[in-house]
């Protein structure tokens, strides 16, 4: 999933101070699974933001709704009955869902509530790690599914490098050292051999390098 | 001879091989660096010059490396995957070898977490494996990483670095073995106290052949201090301290610790000539440049061969 985390709530003051009325957008998926920007969010967020202005003295109206996904036109144009009635759109969804609505409500300001993180996995009762930085050409399969790409603070193809302590990388004890991993489940599977051969410079372009990416299905458009 | 690196001379002439290293100036100063090279004048095959080691910005290893060349000293250009893509590693190469340069070193590089910009992205758009690779391929066949060909070829003589210490120990082994097949001709280990892990090491090297087909380097540090020596095993990662090496610094006075420390790097070297595999030394005296020629005298690899 896009896992996120709400930004200071100083930030957000900050964003809507010169408004009055305010419509504050939470999304039903990924969000609501890291507990970042879900119905549940959006209600103490706005309770939040209703207690600072009466501590100032004013008084802000604030619209609550949470949409089924933010990213997904047909949900954001939920929001047409209700956008007359606020001067900006707070969103409490990830960078996609920001833009979806920026992009369908253009005299709007919409400001983002949340900092998007990265595509990560639960390890635990509220904790979340990065697996995945969609690079478009995925490696899984020859690295005993760990990614080098996402999991190796130096990105590395070939190995571990010098600073691996006790297992964990160097950057932090809680950081495991993604090769490590990979070099334990290619052993745990009989494939150490595949380890020997290099991997050969990535073609970055699937990642990002070739500009902003598409997916265009045919046989659904 | 695949170049003209003095390095590959020795290698090929059948004697031990002596590097040491100098970082340079976090100015621009060139006297600093040169400061730090004339210590090494003489005593050494070639002089590592460390490219922003540690992710702390310094004078460019290139100009540094180009100032010890005018010296009529041998550099060893270091190069970290963390500062460039391909084309900057590439396009630095070329530069540098048109500039008289004809060994170099492929790193990975610290991370910049560690640096004094650590709010600094690293690049990583190829790995210490895959520079060795491109760097042969410019070399060997003439052509780019990107497939087309370079009109005068730089004959790169191609080192890596290797940390027999960092676990998973038994990963170790491959690791050099990798950088062999992409293409090293030459490696130089993570400093050496555990003498004992280190010869281990070496025997799985030699059991898999790979002393026929790299050179490797065994990376030797004096000690200055007891302090120096509990750092080094508590905060360096990767670095593997026993705890008799320290107990022999802390044994003698404060005053004479620098000596022990000198002694002992003496005493290893001494013992891996003698360890099969081992081709050279590379010694890392950091901060400490003053202190290479008497340890390269003491073990006996003084003076240098004429070539």
């Amino acid at each position: 999933m896009i896992t996120a985390e709400q930004k200071p709530i100083e930030e957000i003051i900050e964003y809507i101070a010169p408004y009055d009325r305010i419509l504050l957008v939470g999304c039903n998926e990924c969000v609501t699974v890291c507990a970042a920007g879900g119905r549940k969010e959006v209600g103490l967020l706005a309770s939040a933001l209703h207690l600072h202005s009466l501590k100032q003295g004013k008084t802000v109206d604030i619209k609550e709704i949470t949409l089924e996904r933010q990213c997904d036109p047909e949900y954001v144009e939920e929001l047409v009955s209700l956008i007359d009635s606020a001067d900006a759109i707070l969103s409490m969804a990830c960078g996609c869902g920001v833009q979806t609505i920026a992009g369908r409500y253009k005299d709007k300001p919409v400001y983002p509530a949340v900092n998007t993180k990265f595509m990560g996995a639960s390890e635990s009762q509220g904790i979340w790690a990065e697996r995945c930085k969609g690079c478009g050409d995925c490696l899984l399969g020859v690295t005993g599914g760990v990614c080098p790409v996402a999991r190796c603070s130096k990105q590395l193809m070939n190995g571990p490098c010098g600073g691996t302590s006790n297992g964990q990388c160097e950057i932090s004890p809680d950081t495991d050292c993604a090769w490590r991993l990979i070099w334990e489940r290619l052993k745990a599977l009989g494939m150490e051999k595949r380890y020997i051969e290099v991997m050969v410079a990535k073609d970055w372009r699937p990642a990002g390098g070739g500009g902003p990416r598409r997916i265009v299905r045919e046989d659904l458009t | 001879m695949k170049t003209d690196s003095r390095l590959e001379k020795v290698f090929a002439s059948g004697n031990l091989a002596v590097t040491s290293e100098a970082g340079p100036p976090r100015g621009a100063d060139p006297e600093k660096v040169k400061e730090k090279a004339k210590h090494l004048d003489g005593y050494v095959d070639g002089v590592n010059i460390t490219d922003n080691q540690t992710a702390m910005v310094r004078m460019s290893s290139m100009a540094a490396s180009v100032i010890v060349k005018q010296m009529g000293m041998d550099p060893i250009l270091q190069m970290v995957a963390r500062d460039r893509n391909r084309l900057a590693i590439q396009a630095d190469i070329l530069g540098a070898y048109s500039l008289g340069i004809n060994t170099m070193l492929c790193l990975s590089g610290d991370h910049p977490k560690f640096g004094d910009h650590p709010t600094a992205s690293g690049v990583y758009d190829i790995d210490s494996v895959q520079m060795v690779q491109c760097v042969r391929k410019m070399r060997d066949e003439g052509k780019f990483q990107g497939g087309a060909d370079i009109t005068k070829p730089p004959k790169m003589f191609i080192g890596a670095a290797a940390n027999p210490f960092a676990d998973p120990f038994e990963l170790r082994v491959l690791r050099l073995a990798k950088k062999a097949r992409a293409g090293a001709d030459f490696v130089q280990t993570q400093c050496i106290f555990n003498l004992d892990k280190f010869e281990e090491y070496m025997k799985m090297v030699c059991d898999m052949g790979l002393d026929e087909q790299i050179h490797v380097m065994a990376g030797i540090t004096p000690m200055k201090s007891a302090g120096m020596a509990k750092y080094m095993k508590n905060k360096v990662p990767g670095m593997d301290v026993p705890d008799e090496v320290i107990k022999r610094i802390e044994g003698v006075p404060k005053a004479d610790q620098a000596k022990e420390g000198v002694t002992m790097a003496v005493e290893f070297i001494e013992r891996l000539k003698e360890c099969k595999g081992v081709h050279g030394f590379h010694i890392m005296a950091i901060e400490w440049e003053e202190q290479v020629p008497e340890i390269v005298e003491r073990a006996g690899l003084y003076p240098r061969p004429e070539l």
